[in-house]
């Protein structure tokens, strides 16, 4: 044995040295180590000492290579009350004892026991893994069974998939010369390491990653752990490996999945992996985060406490959620119902009719095709076809062979799309040959069916397994597939990305069913109904509503190109009594209503109902539509991808409204409860719900048709779902004495005044009423709880003089900021003026107010000093 | 109560010396000049312990606000008045046995020249305070609570731009240039300030008299910032003055600052010159402040609006042209 090891620095920054000790322990051999362990203790003031364990239990905590017990110092700080967390440094890591010899994948398992016995927990134990720490852990995890509660993951592999030699980080890092030159006689794989975060660590952080390793000799290890990594079968460790890999298929302990997409050793395959061997296990994709986990996601400490915490209480969410036990009519009900029925379900743009009996056809054989083809229930298939018939087929085959859809929006951009898709890990990709072609350069995983026939060689490029129509063929004569539970999933949406990365958003068939009868009830569709569907999510209702539908001549990311004699001849194509449209279609319709002919006016004069849906919609805009819909009530209903519709209002309603603190979206919907979570003092919404009048919060929705659940995202989820059977919106309102919502902004963007939280949007319109104002953007500045209130206004005719950068701000004139500070309701610190507001990517019409507040607080800080 | 307010002759300490009357209590002050008010007067150095322990004696508090206020002139002065002037109050509030002593400081001791954005009252500290001033009053607050816990409760009251009729110091320069068109903005005029209508900053300090707070400093302002360019143009126009229409870069001011300071200094002027390195940052970076902890510890909220003190002023200068 030598001299005790040499102890991390007292000053490492977020390392509290009370938690550091060094530990002796002998393992079975009758050799004896020295471990260092950074530990909590069993109880607060027993940091770094005592045996034994905490009441609630013992997150043991395991680095990979080459890190140390640094990784995990804010799960050591943000540990829940009752528990212990322990991390070690691995033998020969750290600040542990250095080796003679190189230590096996058996051995650090064995050490692992040694260390966990000779520390006295005999209790409960949740395990932590990082990187080659991760199956580590669950070889302890398996061998102390009865004691184990739980374990969590983040970025590691316990298997290289089939056909998989590992990843080509560590690989090359592997090769013999390779390895001693990169990991021990210099400090570059050390440093890579760290050097993988995103965002980038600070270079304290970075240092105290690498001061264990200062030496060659301190740094031997780092290269017999990348030894130790059995790639190929016949590596001594491989047996092992294998084992614990199995076992991990019979762990029926929670499991929490916590993942860094853009990892570049641990990519998207190990963790597919990991979640066929552990199917019940929660997953939160961390967007934009690395390999080092912790690191780039230091939010990572609150969850896994919150997790372990919530771990044994034995709250089943779903049990509160309204409508669970109701009768359950199948999605694709009305599709069977009419099956010899000849008039038109879906018209294309150009004209082109399918039937309801035709479609009905398609539909059964597709979904015994794909039945056949291995899409069975829980299968995702990620969908990239333009609206057509065919896409509304696929839809309701894939549902009726018990399989999940995935759709994202082109909107979305390929970046975006390629996040979105990529997390919700398709077995299938079914699309266009232009879908296919993005879902190459998306690198989507899933085999491929394409929609329609494609040349041999481009079949080959695309890796198509089969189209459509074959597996029609392939379906014609077989047994339809058994009918899908109705509480199994049946979609991944996504959220719109206006505001950071798209979420998926899961429906159960049930789900989804309450929706369409809720857009059945609330706008009275009957099968005499026929409807155009001008805003895209809206043409796959159809065939559910048992209604026919026409898709109007428009390009699905560009619903400004709609105009008016488009529209008219989709509602003549089906004889139309009700169109949905998206605001910003509206508004091209009504500029090119002087382009209509008689006919099509004739056309567009029957149609009894306007749904405008997809964002707010100006009051004078549904009035301009009666130019054109002379007959058609108008209607916008309010709602989000995870609820829709929540409210409806009429134009008549909300003229009668008249103004008010926000937009009067009007009452929640029959079978729809909202409420508020009150505000404090700091913007939070923490309140109790509440359904009393006048009170500011966040909006807070229940009813059966909202989303079970977001996909892959376990916090983002959790704190959504606080309230039990509840989706908070993230929207901000007030409910009035009738009942009608209004809605007054977004949670991050309310301004929390010393005279309390002030809602932006309510001041904005109150600006925007102004002569002389064509934009107002209402926007806090300074720390939360005492903001100063900004007004940044875009004056009518505001042309940007030659050379000036576009959204510069200025201080407004008297005059202007005198009537902006009367009109606001709130107290104006300043008021500044723009050319133009930056508006978000996604829809170029919501106003990025975070970064007009970020602008305006670096403007009204003033100079810097010289 | 018996009350003593030291400094009366200026427009603060006249206005809280005249609220404390109007309230009731028996009020004496204590200045080297009859203040010309109807109430008790000692006259005296404060800085004199002899005046201000006769003036003290028998009171039930101290609000202490005499000091002197200005950017140039020798560092002694400053010691003199600011701090030994605070030593001899502390002194006689202790030997008196006097319970209260509201110590009237100023946001800048806490102020090293960076943007202040809604912060709280930060610790005094004289070696990063800039000026003369502002170090001086650190010294000096440090000494008023350090005192704090004997037979006297000291609270440290820090009242930010303080403005009103009749004060010569922010108002009184600030119109006198504009009318020779020598005013102009520094910077873009944006940077976010709090200032105090006087009869706000009164209040405030009438109501630490009796509040139960003590041992802590408080920044007292109106709550209502405002970019330093508007406030400006709002006081030139409340006094019937052109608003500055030149703006400055503020390396350039800087520059000019450090010049004048440079000349003064040299040719021993007494006078104030037009700009000070301290005036040039002042007007450019963002200084307002966190007033939660201010009104709790207090029970004090502003009466009168920042517009409605424009609208007080106007009507001062609009009584007497000579103004």
């Amino acid at each position: 044995m030598t001299a005790a090891p040499p102890r991390p620095e007292t000053d490492l920054p977020g390392l509290d040295p009370a938690w550091s000790r060094h530990v002796p322990v002998t393992d079975r051999t009758g050799a004896t180590h020295v471990w260092h362990v950074l530990d909590t203790g069993p109880a607060t003031g027993t940091e770094g000492a005592g045996a034994g364990d905490a009441a609630a239990g013992t997150l043991l905590c395991v680095h990979g290579n080459p890190t140390w017990s640094y990784l995990w110092r804010r799960l050591l700080a943000a540990r829940p009350a009752g528990w212990r967390v322990i991390a070690p440094d691995q033998l020969g890591m750290g600040w542990s004892q250095r080796l003679d010899r190189p230590r096996t994948l058996a051995e650090r398992v064995a050490d692992l026991g040694d260390l966990s016995a000779a520390l006295g927990l005999t209790g409960p134990v949740v395990t932590v893994g990082h990187d080659w720490g991760g199956i580590v852990s669950l070889g302890w995890a398996l061998a102390h069974r009865e004691q184990l509660r739980g374990v969590v993951l983040a970025n590691t592999a316990v298997a290289m998939p089939e056909g998989d030699r590992g990843p080509a980080l560590i690989r090359m890092a592997h090769a013999p010369g390779v390895r001693s030159a990169v990991t021990v006689g210099t400090p570059v794989f050390v440093r890579a390491t760290t050097a993988l975060s995103r965002p980038p660590l600070p270079p304290a952080v970075r240092d105290a990653f690498a001061a264990p390793y200062r030496t060659a000799a301190r740094r031997r290890a780092v290269g017999d752990f990348v030894a130790d990594i059995p790639f190929a079968p016949g590596h001594p460790s491989r047996p092992v490996q294998e084992e614990i890999a199995e076992g991990v298929c019979g762990l029926d302990v929670p499991a929490l999945l916590l993942w860094g997409p853009r990892d570049p050793v641990f990519g998207e395959r190990y963790l597919t992996d990991l979640r066929g061997r552990l199917p019940h296990a929660a997953l939160h994709r961390f967007e934009g985060a690395s390999h080092l986990l912790p690191e780039d996601a230091p939010q990572y400490a609150e969850a896994v406490a919150d997790w372990v915490t919530g771990l044994g209480s034995g709250v089943d969410p779903s049990a509160s959620r309204p409508g669970i036990h109701s009768a359950h009519r199948p999605l694709w009900a009305a599709l069977e119902e009419r099956a010899g029925d000849p008039s038109p379900a879906v018209v294309e743009a150009g004209g082109r009719a399918t039937g309801w009996d035709v479609l009905a056809r398609r539909v059964a054989e597709l979904a015994a095709g794909l039945a056949a083809a291995g899409v069975g229930p829980g299968s995702r298939v990620a969908l990239l076809v333009e609206p057509s018939a065919d896409l509304t087929a696929v839809v309701y085959a894939v549902w009726r062979a018990g399989g999940v859809v995935v759709v994202a929006d082109k909107g979305l951009g390929l970046g975006g799309m390629r996040r979105a898709l990529g997390s919700a890990a398709p077995a299938v990709v079914v699309g266009s040959r232009a879908g296919l072609a993005a879902a190459r350069l998306m690198r989507l995983p899933g085999r491929r069916i394409a929609a329609g026939p494609l040349p041999v060689a481009a079949r080959r490029a695309l890796r198509v397994e089969a189209t459509l129509d074959e597996l029609a063929a392939r379906g014609r004569g077989a047994p339809p597939p058994p009918v899908a539970d109705p509480d199994a999933d049946c979609a991944v949406l996504f959220t719109s990305g206006a505001t950071g990365p798209a979420k998926g958003v899961v429906y159960t068939h049930r789900q989804a069913r309450a929706q369409l009868e809720l857009v059945r009830a609330t706008y009275r569709l009957t099968p005499a109904d026929r409807l155009v569907a001008a805003f895209a999510p809206f043409a796959l209702l159809g065939p559910g509503l048992g209604i026919g539908t026409a898709i109007p001549d428009v390009d699905v990311t560009a619903p400004g190109s709609l105009t008016a004699a488009a529209l008219a001849d989709a509602v003549a194509a089906v004889d139309a009594t009700a169109v949905f449209a998206s605001p910003a279609a509206l508004r091209r319709v009504v500029a090119t209503a002087g382009d209509l002919t008689t006919a099509q006016r004739t056309a567009l004069g029957r149609v009894r109902l306007l749904l405008s849906a997809g964002a707010p919609v100006p009051a004078a805009l549904l009035r301009a539509a009666g130019s054109v819909l002379p007959r058609a009530e108008p209607h916008t209903p309010y709602g989000m991808t995870e609820a829709l519709p929540v409210t409806d209002v009429s134009l008549a309603e909300v003229e009668a409204a008249g103004e008010g603190d926000g937009v009067c979206v009007g009452r929640p919907l029959a079978g729809v409860e909202v409420s508020v979570s009150p505000l404090d003092d700091r913007g939070r919404a923490a309140g109790p719900l509440t359904a009393e009048p006048g009170v500011l919060g966040e909006v807070c929705v229940r009813g059966a048709h909202v989303k079970d659940r977001y996909d892959a995202l376990w916090l983002t989820e959790r704190a959504a779902s606080r309230d039990p059977g509840w989706h908070r919106t993230g929207d901000v309102g007030a409910l009035d004495a009738e009942g009608r919502l209004w809605v007054a902004g977004r949670l991050p963007h309310v301004v929390t005044t010393a005279a309390g939280p002030v809602a932006p949007v309510g001041v904005e319109q109150r600006v925007e009423r102004l002569a002389g104002v064509a934009a107002c953007a209402a926007v806090g500045v300074g720390p939360a709880g005492t903001q100063a209130l900004v007004a940044v206004v875009v004056p009518s005719g505001e042309a940007r003089p030659p050379g000036r950068r576009a959204g510069r701000l200025r201080l407004a004139g008297a005059d202007l900021a005198a009537a902006v500070r009367a009109a606001a309701g709130s107290p104006v610190a300043a008021v500044l003026v723009t050319d133009r507001l930056p508006v978000d990517v996604r829809h170029q019409s919501k106003v990025d107010r975070t970064l007009v507040a970020r602008r305006a607080a670096a403007h009204l800080a003033g100079s810097r000093r010289p | 109560m018996r009350v003593l307010v030291t400094g009366a002759s200026g427009m603060l300490g006249r206005a809280t010396a005249t609220a404390l009357a109007a309230r009731g209590d028996e009020v004496t002050v204590l200045q080297r000049r009859p203040a010309g008010l109807p109430l008790r007067e000692v006259l005296g150095d404060v800085a004199d312990p002899d005046a201000v322990g006769r003036a003290a004696r028998g009171q039930d508090a101290v609000v202490h606000l005499a000091a002197k206020v200005d950017v140039t002139g020798p560092w002694r002065e400053y010691l003199h008045a600011n701090v030994t002037g605070t030593r001899a109050v502390v002194d006689a509030c202790r030997g008196a046995g006097v319970g209260r002593l509201v110590h009237v400081s100023s946001p800048s001791v806490a102020h090293a020249g960076a943007a202040l954005v809604g912060v709280g009252a930060g610790p005094a500290d004289p070696a990063a305070a800039r000026g003369a001033y502002s170090r001086s009053k650190a010294l000096a607050e440090r000494l008023a609570l350090a005192a704090d816990g004997g037979p006297t409760a000291v609270v440290a009251v820090r009242p930010h731009l303080v403005w009103g009729p009749g004060d010569p110091q922010l108002v009184g320069r600030i119109v006198a240039r504009a009318r020779t068109g020598r005013l102009p903005v520094v910077g873009t005029g944006a940077a976010l300030v709090d200032t105090t209508w006087v009869d706000n900053a009164a209040d405030a300090l009438v109501a630490a008299v009796e509040a139960p707070v003590h041992g802590e400093a408080l920044v007292v302002s109106n709550g209502e910032p405002r970019p330093v360019g508007e406030v400006i143009a709002a006081l030139c126009r409340a006094a019937g003055a052109p608003p500055p229409r030149r703006s400055v870069p503020l390396p350039a001011a800087w520059a000019a600052g450090a010049l004048a300071e440079g000349v003064w200094a040299a040719t021993g002027r007494r006078d104030t010159p037009p700009l000070t390195r301290f005036l040039a940052g002042q007007l450019a970076t963002a200084h307002w402040f966190d007033q939660r902890r201010t009104r709790e510890a207090l029970g004090w909220a502003p009466r009168v609006p920042l517009d409605e003190g424009f609208a007080r002023l106007a009507r001062w200068y609009a009584a007497d042209p000579s103004r």
